[in-house]
């Protein structure tokens, strides 16, 4: 009984900190409908920013943490305005194929630029275990989690509460109306794209403490798949309890599966989740659906 | 107030649909264009509303001016920023935001929370019915609610004038009059312009000033609404709906008319 604690509280932190990652994902489709495939790679590239500024640098944790996220935000400022915006208007393939064409780049240059070693970045907290009833927690990942539900919190807060989040969904139903309400709507593009970049700079440090950063943190991407199909593509709360069940299944399933059938099923088990959820419920537990009437 | 003087749209760079139309709109009335399926209708209040341009259309001659302001080629939302509200063909309300939110988003241009509030409030005491859903989806809402909430949202930002297309759309008659006097008030009591599109000639002739008819992309008629009204080539052309169930041409309608006259 132990065990399955230790291995739910422990898929309860890392899938808080997927829901970071997914909520990248989730405020650009919201906003712009464009699907993000290089999410994965913009969180690799700010834990190698971070990485450089700590370890290369020599210079202080929170530097890097405000380095991280004034380059995020200006990277993908850039690719909304040089690559996405160009391409507004054409069929979606075009969008998806731009990111999946960014995420290969990424993933080439920046072993080029930041150097190919495995860095290792610490957050400013212990590593002494946190008992906390029948869990026990990791330091990192519990501030990576609180981080998470912090900025969960404050998007959806956005989103549903300030006069621009709602301008920012209005944009998202119908851009043509919204722009004829005064909305300016490519403003509004680059801002999704902004928060996304700055939501990849939390992401790359968090996991970057984790995991030690090198390239190999830009495959925590390929776990928002499962996450924002499970919790639908446009959903915030959705991204949570998508994080959260894909956390806990692929613990359970490293815990005790991977000794039966000798590893591996970590990796698989969200995507059978994720295949599940296309066929009974492909809008996601809380995605929008189409409104149709009759 | 609002005045289109001979312009000419073209889409795509080739399709031409509007070949020189001239419109006044006046202060504080409301004037309404006539016109069958595809004469145009839509094209000029886009164009108006800058709304044009996202649809690869373009204005290739003549002026749209704004109490003398020119608004020729200017972006939608700077158009609205002059005081111009589209109310859409079809009403395209934000279907995943609630009816409130439509309305705050339909504020976005107003410059503090209290004129959003104040705006809210005044469209609930036009629309009281919103009052009730304001807190539903309105992808849910009947087709009359989203109706009003469409002229709901395009009164949020407090425009001089209000560009309405079709609003008895789909309607059921009785809502339809209810729509009709509201907008009326609106006119009486808050100053509005209106510039009503419709194919419902009884009905917009009935409150509109003044009116055009439009065909194939130019303007046929003009006239005060009462001349227009007792005009019978426009009644002969909307009998001609309701009795045989096909729209005739008002060109069609002239020219049978002359026909029948030199042959009797
Ligand atoms: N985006 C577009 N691209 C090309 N042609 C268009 C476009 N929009 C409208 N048209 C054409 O312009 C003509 C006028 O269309 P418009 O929508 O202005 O008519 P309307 O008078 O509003 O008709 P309805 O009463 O059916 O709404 C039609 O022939 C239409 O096919
Ligand atoms: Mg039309």
């Amino acid at each position: 009984m132990d065990f399955a604690f230790l291995l739910i509280g422990n898929g309860i932190l890392i899938g808080l900190m997927y829901s970071l990652i997914a909520l990248g994902f989730v405020l650009v489709y919201k906003a712009t409908d464009a699907i993000n495939f290089a999410q994965g790679e913009f969180v690799m590239l700010a834990a190698l920013i971070s990485g450089s500024v700590i370890v290369g640098a020599g210079l202080p944790f929170w530097v890097a943490v405000i380095v991280a996220l004034a380059a995020m935000i200006a990277f993908s400022f850039a690719l909304e305005r040089v690559v996405l915006r160009p391409l507004l208007g054409r069929p979606i393939v075009a969008v998806i194929m731009a990111t999946i064409g960014l995420a290969a780049i990424l993933r080439g240059l920046g072993p080029f630029i930041f150097g190919s070693g495995t860095r290792s970045i610490t957050l400013p907290v212990g590593d002494e275990p946190i008992e906390f009833g029948p869990f026990i927690l990791q330091p990192v990942q519990l501030v990576g989690a609180l981080v998470s539900l912090l900025f969960l919190g404050a998007f959806s807060w956005f989103f549903l509460k300030s006069r621009m989040g709602v301008a920012m969904r209005a944009v998202a139903d119908n851009q043509q109306v919204a722009s004829a309400m005064g909305i300016n709507v490519e403003r509004y593009f680059a801002l999704a794209w902004a928060m996304a970049g700055i939501v990849a700079a939390l992401g790359g440090i968090v996991w970057g403490s984790m995991l030690g950063v090198d390239v190999q943190v830009a495959l925590v991407g390929l776990k928002v798949f499962p996450v924002v199909i499970l919790g639908g593509l446009d959903s915030i709360p959705g991204a949570v309890v998508g994080g959260l069940i894909v956390g806990i299944v692929e613990n359970l399933a490293a815990g005790y599966l991977d000794p039966v059938v000798g590893g591996g099923t970590k990796d698989f088990a969200p995507y059978v989740l994720m295949i599940l959820a296309l066929m009974f419920r492909p809008y996601g537990m809380f995605g929008k659906r189409k409104i149709e009437r009759v | 107030m609002l005045s289109l003087n001979n312009i000419e749209v073209v889409y795509d760079g080739v399709i031409l649909v509007l070949r020189g139309v001239s419109v006044e709109v006046r202060e504080g009335a409301i004037t309404t264009i006539l016109g069958a399926n595809g004469a145009g209708k839509t094209t000029t209040l886009k164009a108006i509303s800058g709304v044009l341009y996202s649809e690869r259309g373009e204005i290739t001659k003549g002026s749209i001016e704004l109490a003398g302001q020119r608004l020729n080629g200017k972006r939608a939302s700077d158009v609205t920023r002059l005081g111009i509200a589209q109310v859409f063909e079809g009403r395209r309300v934000f279907e995943h935001l609630t009816a409130e939110e439509n309305l705050i988003a339909g504020g976005h241009i107003m410059p503090d929370i209290k004129s959003i509030r104040d705006g809210i409030d005044m469209v609930y005491t036009y629309f009281p019915r919103l009052r009730e859903r304001r807190h539903q989806q309105s992808g849910y809402l009947s087709g009359g609610e989203q109706q009003m909430l469409a002229i709901g949202r395009a009164l949020m930002s407090k425009p001089k004038v209000v560009l309405l297309d079709e609003p008895s759309l789909g309607l059921a008659p009785m809502l339809v009059e209810e729509i009709f006097a509201i907008v009326q008030r609106l006119v009486k009591q808050e100053k509005l312009t209106v510039l009503l599109v419709e194919q419902n000639a009884t009905l917009a002739l009935g409150i509109a000033e003044h009116g055009y008819v439009m065909e194939n992309g130019r303007i046929v008629l003009e006239g005060d609404a009462e001349k227009l009204r007792s005009n019978s080539d426009i009644k002969e052309f909307y009998l001609g709906l309701n009795e045989v169930g096909a729209r005739k041409s008002y060109r069609d309608v002239k020219h049978y008319r002359r026909r029948k006259r030199w042959l009797s």
